[in-house]
C-alpha cells in the first residue's frame, strides 16, 4: 500500500497539537484516542517550539493548540507568544473549565487569535451529564464571557447526539446571548470514544433531518451575525466526508508524546508506523514518512472510489471508519451509497436510534472502559 | 442588509490577520477557522483597511497608487468588503 510519491507533496494548511490529554471533563465521544498519553511522556516546551517552527516553514498557517484541555500545560503561553513571532495564527480549542478562565488574560497577552470553547449542551443539567463534571457548564459560561469581555473572537463548539439534539435552536441563541462569532453543530464523529458509545450516542432519522433544517433556517435569519458550521453525520449520509481535507493532504496532527498523524484517530488503524518528532523533521514526516504515504492522494484507490468522479472530493472518505465497519482500511468509507456496506451502516443507525432504552454513558478514563478494545 | 457603504470605515478585528506566506509566495488572509490566499489586489485593499480610512479614502488611494478610474475598482472593494463583512471577518 505504502507508495512513493510521484506527485508533489500537498503543502499542509494547519496543525492540530493535541499538547496534553490531562482533561478535566470525560466526554463520551472524546476525540483522544482509548489509550491516552501519561503527562511523563508529554513533549517539553524546547521541543514544542522547535515543532511550531517547523511547522511555519513547511506552510502551515493555523495550530489548534488542543489536548486534553490544553490550559493545563504551564507553558502555554510561552507556546502562544512563539506562534505570534513566527506568524503562526493561534487558536485555543478548551474545555473553558478548571485554570482556562484564570490564563486567559495572559494567552490574550501574548498574542492569541481565536478561542473554541466546548459546549456540551444549552442547559447545565443536560450538559454536565454529559461531559461528567458537576458545575462544568457554569464554568464554562463565565469563561466565554471572559473571552468576549477581552475582544477575542469565540466560537462555540457542539458535539450533537441523542441526548441534545433537540438543543440546536438553544444552542444558537446560546451563542448568539455570549457574542460568539462562530457556532459549529457538529454531529458525533464514530470513532474512537464515540464509537465505543455508539449505542448511546445515535440520533434518529428525523431528529437529524429537524436539527440540519434549523440550522439552515438560523443561518438565512443570522446572516452576517453568526456563521454557522455544520458537520453532517456520516451514518444517515450519501457520500462521505473529506476526512481531515483527504489524508495527508492539509492537516496533521501531533500527539502529546510526539507522534504525527494524518488525523486524530489514525492510530486505530493496523500496520501503519508514526514517526515521532523526536527521530524526525516535521517536513520529513509530512513529506515521507509512510503513515503519511499511505492513503495520500487517489493511488491507494480501490473501486468504487478508483473511477468516481468525487474521489478527488472526498478523497475515499475516512479510513478509520472503513477499517471499524468494513474491516478493512483500505475499502471506500461505508458512509458512501456506492460502498457495498453503506446499507448495513444505515441499519445499524436505524437499530441503535430506534432503541427506547439506549445504555448508560461509558465515560472516558474510568478504568472499566479503558481496558476496552475497539471491536 | 450587510452591503459596506461608502463612508464605512472597515477594520481587521482581532482574530483576523493578512501576512506574507513564503512556502505560497502570496499574501495570506488568516480568520478563525478560516484561510485564504490572496492575490495581489486583495492584498492591497487589505493593506489599506486600517480603522481609520472609510471606504472612499481606500477606493481614491488604489485609484492613484494603480492610475485607474475609481469607479472601476469602487465596486471591486465593496463587493469584496462586504463578502468579508457577512463573514464576520471584517467589522465595520
Amino acid at each position: 500500500m505504502p507508495r512513493e510519491a510521484i506527485t508533489a507533496v500537498p503543502t499542509p494548511i494547519g496543525l492540530l497539537a493535541e499538547l496534553t490529554h490531562r482533561c478535566p471533563l470525560r466526554c463520551p465521544y472524546c476525540s483522544n484516542p482509548l489509550d491516552l498519553d501519561r503527562r511523563s511522556a508529554e513533549l517539553d516546551t524546547a521541543t514544542w517550539l522547535r515543532v511550531l517552527s517547523e511547522a511555519v516553514q513547511l506552510g502551515v498557517l493555523h495550530v489548534h493548540l488542543s489536548g486534553g484541555e490544553p490550559t493545563a500545560r504551564p507553558d502555554l503561553d510561552l507556546i502562544v507568544a512563539h506562534c505570534r513571532t513566527i506568524g503562526l495564527y493561534t487558536n485555543l480549542i478548551t474545555s473553558g473549565i478548571g485554570p482556562a478562565l484564570s490564563k486567559v488574560q495572559s494567552l490574550f497577552d501574548a498574542g492569541l487569535d481565536h478561542v473554541q470553547l466546548s459546549v456540551q449542551a444549552a442547559h447545565s443539567d443536560i450538559a454536565d451529564h454529559i461531559g461528567g463534571l458537576r458545575g462544568g457548564h457554569r464554568q464554562k459560561m463565565q469563561f466565554a464571557e471572559k473571552v468576549v469581555a477581552l475582544g477575542l473572537p469565540l466560537t462555540l463548539n457542539t458535539v450533537i447526539h441523542r441526548s441534545n439534539i433537540a438543543d440546536v435552536d438553544e444552542l444558537i441563541e446560546l451563542a448568539l446571548n455570549l457574542d460568539a462569532k462562530r457556532l459549529e453543530i457538529a454531529h458525533t464523529q464514530y470513532y474512537g470514544w464515540a464509537y465505543l458509545n455508539r449505542a448511546a450516542l445515535m440520533p434518529d432519522r428525523a431528529d437529524v433531518d429537524r436539527s440540519i433544517a434549523v440550522v439552515e433556517e438560523a443561518r438565512k435569519r443570522l446572516h452576517g451575525k453568526l456563521v454557522i458550521d455544520l458537520v453532517v453525520p456520516d451514518y444517515y449520509a450519501s457520500f462521505p466526508k473529506a476526512c481531515s481535507g483527504g489524508w495527508g493532504r492539509r492537516l496533521m496532527n501531533v500527539t502529546p508524546s510526539g507522534k504525527v498523524l494524518p488525523c486524530h484517530a489514525a492510530e486505530t488503524l493496523p500496520g501503519l508506523t508514526f514517526w515521532s518528532v523526536a527521530e524526525h523533521s516535521l517536513s520529513d514526516i509530512w513529506t515521507r514518512s509512510p503513515a503519511f504515504q499511505a492513503f495520500r492522494g487517489t493511488d491507494w484507490m480501490p473501486e468504487p472510489c478508483r473511477s468516481c468522479d468525487r474521489k478527488e472530493k472526498d478523497w475515499g472518505g475516512c479510513r478509520c471508519q472503513a477499517l471499524a465497519l468494513t474491516g478493512d482500511a483500505g475499502a471506500t468509507d461505508p458512509a458512501c451509497s456506492r460502498s457495498p456496506f453503506h446499507s448495513r451502516m444505515q441499519t445499524l443507525a436505524r437499530a441503535e436510534s430506534g432503541s427506547a432504552t439506549p445504555p448508560p454513558f461509558l465515560y472516558r478514563g474510568t478504568s472499566a472502559v479503558a481496558q476496552e478494545e475497539i471491536p | 442588509m450587510n452591503a459596506i457603504s461608502a463612508n464605512d470605515i472597515p477594520r481587521l478585528p482581532r482574530g483576523v490577520r493578512v501576512r506574507y506566506d513564503g512556502v505560497r509566495n502570496s499574501h495570506v488572509l488568516l480568520a478563525p477557522e478560516r484561510a485564504f490566499d490572496l492575490d495581489d489586489n486583495a492584498a492591497a485593499i487589505l493593506d489599506l483597511v486600517d480603522g481609520h480610512r472609510t471606504v472612499a479614502a481606500i477606493v481614491d488611494e488604489l485609484a492613484v497608487k494603480y492610475q485607474v478610474d475609481r469607479a472601476v475598482i469602487e465596486g471591486d472593494v465593496i463587493d469584496m468588503l462586504s463578502e468579508l463583512v457577512a463573514k464576520r471577518i471584517v467589522d465595520r
